[in-house]
């Protein structure tokens, strides 16, 4: 046993690095400030349903059936009037020059067109460069007019209402209703922030014995490879809980997510994804020479699991290929994991789907790293 | 209970296509301190790393303290290996340091252990400094005595006094007689000659390539070269000339004198005389040195070097 695994070598391994982690001020400034830091940046920042967006009005004339229009749209939230423009060549240029983001024109005749039951168009161009910051806003144009004709065309003008239509459509929007984009930013951030701090901390850890010239002499010791790994890896699970700890203390009592699961399952979770992302940090270490590397291999391993696991763009608007890739990253399982369990309220069973592709990835990952680690200094 | 400490033989490695130590065979004896000398990239390091088990030799074969090279766990339970940089972890306090290497070796009465090296090293009263803050012959004596901590049978030293002062090499050399004197078997790596013949010991190696081994006296004597010490007056401008001559093989200023050295004692002195004739110096034929032994092996070796295999 004692030649294989010896508890009492692992757990001087595990001093030592408490030790050297207590003394390291930066790095362990860093464990807590960091999830503050990105909590507060992109937990308040990220917005995927932008509102008051800035409009101008070209207006051809003036009517009551126009300002109601124009009430709506301000009504809306989506749209922020700021002014008036002349003609369609200021209104090209404040689009071009990104003044404005929508230019609503109404044409000159429209109110008598209207009044006719000649069916007239208003005409709403959008800069729509970014389609994120124009979607929303767009699909609740024809709502708005709807909404806008409802209340204007009654008396004799009711015949030009609308006929409702054959069928209607109910929506329930589940576990978020309100559509806040905080609800889905702040969970997912916990997981972008443990794979951050988790896969570079690891990584360092391990390349810094090699840059100090100290791995050689731990190798000269009786110390076995899973002693050393796993000794380095626990004062990081432990630092991972406590950065969990931040992130749903956050979430709870700034962001007021709901927490609808169960508080040991998100732990759970939270533990598995934590070991995870250590194997990946062991393993890059392995490859790694330096510590400048290990960093550059860290973003390396962090871009795809931050642009492709559903953090920050939807899963399922990726294509097929893309979402192979996203499925192969813990942190796109991580995310189900802790959405479901926030929000939904997802129990062991129902996160199954999520928990074995985790499981795998570890063992996978953790024996390369046992492979790769350099029993000796060839 | 084997004779030798450390036997190897035909010890090869490479790195990548560069061929760092070339059929090494060494033998140190119990209780003997064994010097490893040569030029800076010779392979000593390598060949220090090999026998306590950090690398793997891509051939040959030995023992160390009787367990196979390739049972590296046994060799590295019963090594001391000090390393040419130092190697303890700067942000931990001394005692942290001592803690850590007799928890690694399990050893029994571990507290005890680190209480009494430090009482040894002096230290005591520093135990909770950290430990990079320590100068460097601090460091050097901690080092030591951290590889001594489990109590090893044998000792690798690797440049263990480089850039100490004098007078702590002195009181470290002498530590490591009395070790030596207990049993304690040492191979120790120097570029410095006056510790090569504290040694009891040596070998050269340069290139990669043993060039010579046994006692200093053996070492000297294996050369046969013949040594001319030349005292006068403008040394540098007859170092020159003699340069190339027949039977100079080497011309070394020692302090006042140049010392003239070449394997062939008769040619030497003829060309010796030729040369000087007329000129206001004195001739002394001299014992050869050790440092003239090893600055000819080096030159040898460079010669051979060059030359393609």
């Amino acid at each position: 046993m004692s030649r294989w695994f010896s508890l009492a070598r692992w757990w001087s391994m595990v001093l030592k690095e408490f030790l050297q982690l207590r003394r390291d001020r930066i790095t362990f400034g860093m464990i807590i400030g960091l999830p503050l830091v990105q909590l507060t940046l992109f937990g308040f920042a990220i917005n995927t349903d932008p509102r008051h967006l800035p409009t101008a009005v070209v207006a051809g004339e003036h009517s009551e059936f126009t300002r109601s229009y124009l009430a709506a749209l301000q009504n809306s939230d989506y749209f922020q009037i700021i002014g008036t423009l002349p003609d369609q060549a200021a209104a090209t240029q404040a689009l071009v020059q990104g003044k404005v983001q929508f230019v609503v024109h109404i044409p000159p005749d429209f109110s008598r067109r209207l009044v006719r039951g000649e069916h007239p168009s208003l005409l709403v161009e959008a800069d729509a460069t970014d389609p994120a910051a124009t979607g929303m806003a767009l699909a609740a144009l024809g709502q708005l007019a709807q909404t806008a004709a409802h209340k204007d065309l009654n008396g004799p003008l009711a015949a030009l209402q609308p006929a409702p239509p054959a069928f209607d459509v109910t929506v329930h929007r589940l576990y978020n209703p309100e559509g806040n984009t905080q609800f889905n930013v702040v969970p997912g951030l916990m997981g972008v922030i443990l794979t951050m701090t988790m896969v570079m901390m690891t990584g360092l850890a391990m390349t810094r014995e090699r840059e100090r010239g100290t791995m050689e002499n731990l190798l000269a010791t009786p110390v076995r490879p899973l002693e050393v790994m796993s000794g380095k890896i626990i004062p990081y699970v432990a630092i991972g809980l406590v950065q969990s700890t931040i992130i749903l203390l956050a979430a709870r009592y700034v962001f007021h997510v709901p927490i609808v699961g169960n508080v040991g399952t998100i732990y759970l979770a939270a533990l598995l994804f934590v070991a995870a992302n250590l194997t990946v940090g062991i393993t890059l270490s392995s490859l790694a020479q330096n510590q400048l590397q290990a960093m550059q291999l860290t973003m390396f391993y962090f871009l795809p699991n931050l642009l492709l696991s559903g953090f920050m763009f939807p899963f399922r608007g990726m294509p097929g290929w893309a979402q192979f890739i996203g499925n192969l990253l813990p942190l796109t399982h991580f995310n189900r994991l802790i959405r479901g369990i926030l929000l939904k309220g997802s129990g062991l069973v129902e996160l199954w789907p999520s928990i074995w592709p985790l499981l795998l990835f570890t063992t996978v990952v953790m024996g390369i790293a046992v492979k790769f680690y350099r029993r000796t200094l060839d | 209970m084997t004779e030798y400490a450390i036997d190897v033989h035909g010890l090869n490695k490479h790195f990548g296509d560069k061929h760092v130590v070339k059929d090494l065979s060494l033998r140190v004896r119990r209780g003997e301190i064994f010097g490893f000398l040569g030029p800076n990239g010779s392979g000593k390091t390598t060949s220090i790393r090999m026998m306590c088990g950090l690398l793997t030799p891509d051939s040959g074969s030995g023992q160390c303290l009787g367990h196979d090279l390739s049972d590296s766990d046994a060799i590295k339970r019963k090594v001391g290996y000090m390393t040419q940089k130092f190697s303890y972890w700067d942000d931990l306090t001394i005692r942290e340091n001592l803690d850590f290497v007799a928890r690694m070796y399990q050893m029994p009465r571990r507290r005890e252990a680190v209480d009494r090296t430090l009482e040894g090293l002096g230290l005591t009263s520093r135990a909770k400094q950290l430990t990079g803050a320590l100068s460097g012959g601090w460091k050097q004596r901690l080092a030591l005595a951290a590889c001594m901590l489990h109590e090893p049978q044998l000792l690798l030293l690797d440049e263990p006094t480089a850039g100490v002062d004098p007078s702590a090499r002195r009181d470290f050399w002498e530590e490591l007689h009395r070790l030596a004197a207990q049993g304690i078997s040492v191979l120790v790596s120097t570029h410095y000659m006056d510790e090569a013949e504290r040694c009891h010991k040596l070998a050269y190696i340069a290139y990669g390539r043993l060039l010579a081994q046994g006692t200093a006296d053996e070492v000297i004597a294996s050369q046969s070269l013949a040594t001319w010490a030349v005292a006068g007056t403008r040394l540098a401008e007859l170092s020159q000339l003699l340069h190339g001559q027949p039977g100079v093989a080497q011309t070394v200023v020692f302090g006042g004198a140049l010392h003239v050295s070449g394997p062939d004692g008769a040619l030497l002195e003829a060309t010796l005389r030729r040369i000087t004739a007329g000129q206001p110096v004195t001739l002394t034929q001299v014992a050869t040195g050790l440092e003239d032994v090893f600055i000819y092996l080096m030159n040898q070796s460079a010669d051979n070097y060059a030359v393609p295999a």
